[in-house]
């Protein structure tokens, strides 16, 4: 068995156990670290297909931003395990018939006349191709309407989603950082001019009150 | 390089030489990474060190001295100490992930380094994804602080790690836009082209290549990646994810012995890695400031350093900011920032006046 061959099962085997784990992972956050590790797996598996670019990319925005952010909502959560089995058994049916549809489709995709792996043009590029190029080749000539598209929707879809959680409240307090970092001197402290010597205190005044002196 | 290896070693194995040859890549692969993880893990071990001396002259102070000369044996004893320590895992810890989390935190500090190019041609990887790479590792230590904070089951733990990976997530963001106009002007995502293109121009010519390093037509974006780049390692000013006033220790507070050295590493690595970083992009990595002096590996070594006295003087320096205070400038400073002079040098780069041709 040729090294790569080797490789790839090891990596599809891991992939595989870890996309179990994250359905049968009693603890969520123990889900969703196994979801991470899917991730990881697959990018190595396109970087096996010699697709670095799209490797790293999942890695930086799947792995380094959402899942981060997936696990920081999950961990504050207090998830009740026990509850969310409840009615496990009344939703499978549903649940798989979603898996059925899925592996059709992709049975579909996979062994059809069309689209076989077999059907798709080979891949023997020269050593120094570099597929960045190519790919940003492609977005910004012959795909660049699409690619502008998909950006401002997905801006628009930024925005919406901060107007829609944004809740301005007029009797909240709250610290204005710009004003607090414009105070200068005069605003906060008040010169007093005093006597530089003052009058010694008598001395019944001192005796009436040692334990205090002391405690100092 | 690699030719002269081999032969050195077919030479040196005569008759042997049959039987490394099938893992002839494996050992060269291996011989790269010690060759670069070993000064890494030197530089960090001694570090703390340099911290100490730095901080304590700048407070008038001596600082170690005990240990060996000069106390320059201070952080073998330091280590010593750690690794004879119990490493106490808690009873209510998840433990798997309570172990897992320091080795999460180093891994990515010191695998970021396959991509850091030390001269011409001096690099382990030289691929033409090296600023992705580099930004697609760096965003994985998020975890070992976010795994170890939920780890631990404690709230002082935890609350540490949402500092962090609230901190971290943020700063990212602003890092990775600053380099944007860095690839924008270099043309390339590959290391080595982002430094070769800070050696072109009218100054370099004239012999004076600083003043055609990046550092200068991108000062504001070499603020924000410096700036960003002490906050991404969680240092002071920016050190609230373990704030000793505040919540002891952070996510690191119920670990002990080497667990606990490993985090420390972790963050020296990384300090050692962004003032990397911070050299290729912005300061020409091992290019020679001036037209008289060779371009070298010292270079490089020397503007790292420079930037990790930065790391230390911000230390001595600056009280810690609030953590509202630290969002505002990530968010409300640093990103329009970056987007602004992305426009800007894009209106640049498309006028006559452009220097970068």
């Amino acid at each position: 068995m040729e090294f790569k061959t080797f490789v790839f099962y090891v990596l599809a085997a891991m992939l595989l156990f870890s996309a179990l784990r994250v359905i049968t992972a009693k603890n969520p956050v123990h889900a969703v670290l196994f979801l991470v590790l899917a991730f990881f797996s697959a990018a190595s598996l396109w970087m096996l297909l010699q697709a670095e670019f799209l490797a790293i990319v999942l890695i930086m925005v799947y792995v380094g931003a959402v899942m981060v952010l997936f696990l920081f909502v999950v961990m504050m959560l207090d998830i009740d395990v026990e509850r969310l089995r409840h009615r496990f058994w009344s939703y499978l049916p549903l649940g798989a018939m979603v898996g059925l549809l899925i592996a059709v489709q992709m049975a579909l995709v996979l062994s059809g006349k069309y689209f076989s792996a077999e059907a798709l043009p080979g891949h023997s590029m020269p050593a120094d191709y570099s597929n960045i190029k190519e790919l940003a080749r492609l977005l910004f000539t012959e795909y660049v309407y699409p690619f502008e598209l998909a950006s401002v929707i997905l801006l628009v879809g930024l925005i919406a989603a901060v107007m829609l959680t944004l809740r301005g409240r007029k009797d909240s307090k709250y610290q204005k950082p710009a004003e607090q970092v414009a105070v200068k001197r005069n605003d906060r402290v008040r010169m007093v001019s005093m006597a530089s010597v003052v009058d010694e205190p008598s001395v019944d005044s001192a005796a009436t009150a040692p334990e205090k002196r002391e405690g100092q | 390089m690699e030719a002269q290896f081999l032969q050195f070693f077919q030479s040196l194995l005569g008759a042997q030489w049959p039987l490394v040859e099938p893992i002839w890549p494996l050992v060269w692969a291996i011989l790269q990474i010690v060759s670069i993880l070993a000064p890494v893990v030197a530089a960090v071990a001694y570090l703390p060190y340099f911290e100490r001396k730095v901080i304590a002259y700048m407070h008038v102070r001596i600082g170690p001295n005990r240990v060996g000369p000069a106390g320059l044996l201070q952080p073998i004893a330091d280590a010593l100490k750690l690794l004879f320590k119990e490493v106490i895992i808690p009873t209510k810890a998840s433990k798997g992930l309570y172990i897992l989390g320091p080795i999460m935190g180093l891994a990515p500090a010191l695998v970021a380094w396959a991509v850091i190019p030390f001269d011409t041609g001096l690099v382990m990887a030289d691929i033409d994804a090296g600023v992705l790479y580099l930004l697609a590792i760096s965003s994985l230590g998020v975890y070992g602080i976010i795994i170890s904070g939920w780890a631990s089951n404690s709230k002082y733990a935890f609350l540490g790690a949402m500092r962090a990976t609230a901190q971290m997530v943020s700063y990212e963001i602003s890092m990775g836009m600053a380099l944007i106009v860095v690839l924008m002007v270099s043309n390339s995502l590959n290391l080595s082209a982002i430094v070769a293109g800070q050696g072109r121009g009218m100054f370099a010519d004239m012999g004076l290549g600083f003043l055609s390093w990046n550092w200068l037509p991108l000062l504001p974006m070499f603020m924000v990646f410096l700036i960003s780049g002490v906050a991404e390692t969680n240092r002071a000013p920016f050190d609230v994810v373990e704030g000793e006033s505040e919540i002891v220790a952070g996510h690191m507070v119920e670990y002990s012995g080497m667990a606990f050295a490993l985090f420390f590493l972790a963050e020296y690595a990384n300090m050692i890695l962004i003032s990397a970083a911070v050299s290729i992009f912005f300061l020409g990595g091992w290019l020679s400031p001036v037209g008289f002096l060779p371009d070298g590996i010292w270079w490089l070594i020397a503007k790292i350093s420079v930037i990790l006295f930065l790391f230390l003087w911000f230390r001595a320096s600056f009280p810690r900011y609030r953590y509202d205070q630290i969002m505002r400038l990530g968010w409300k400073v640093f990103l329009p920032l970056c987007f602004l002079w992305i426009v800007v040098i894009g209106t640049w780069m498309l006028t006559p006046l452009s220097i970068w041709k």
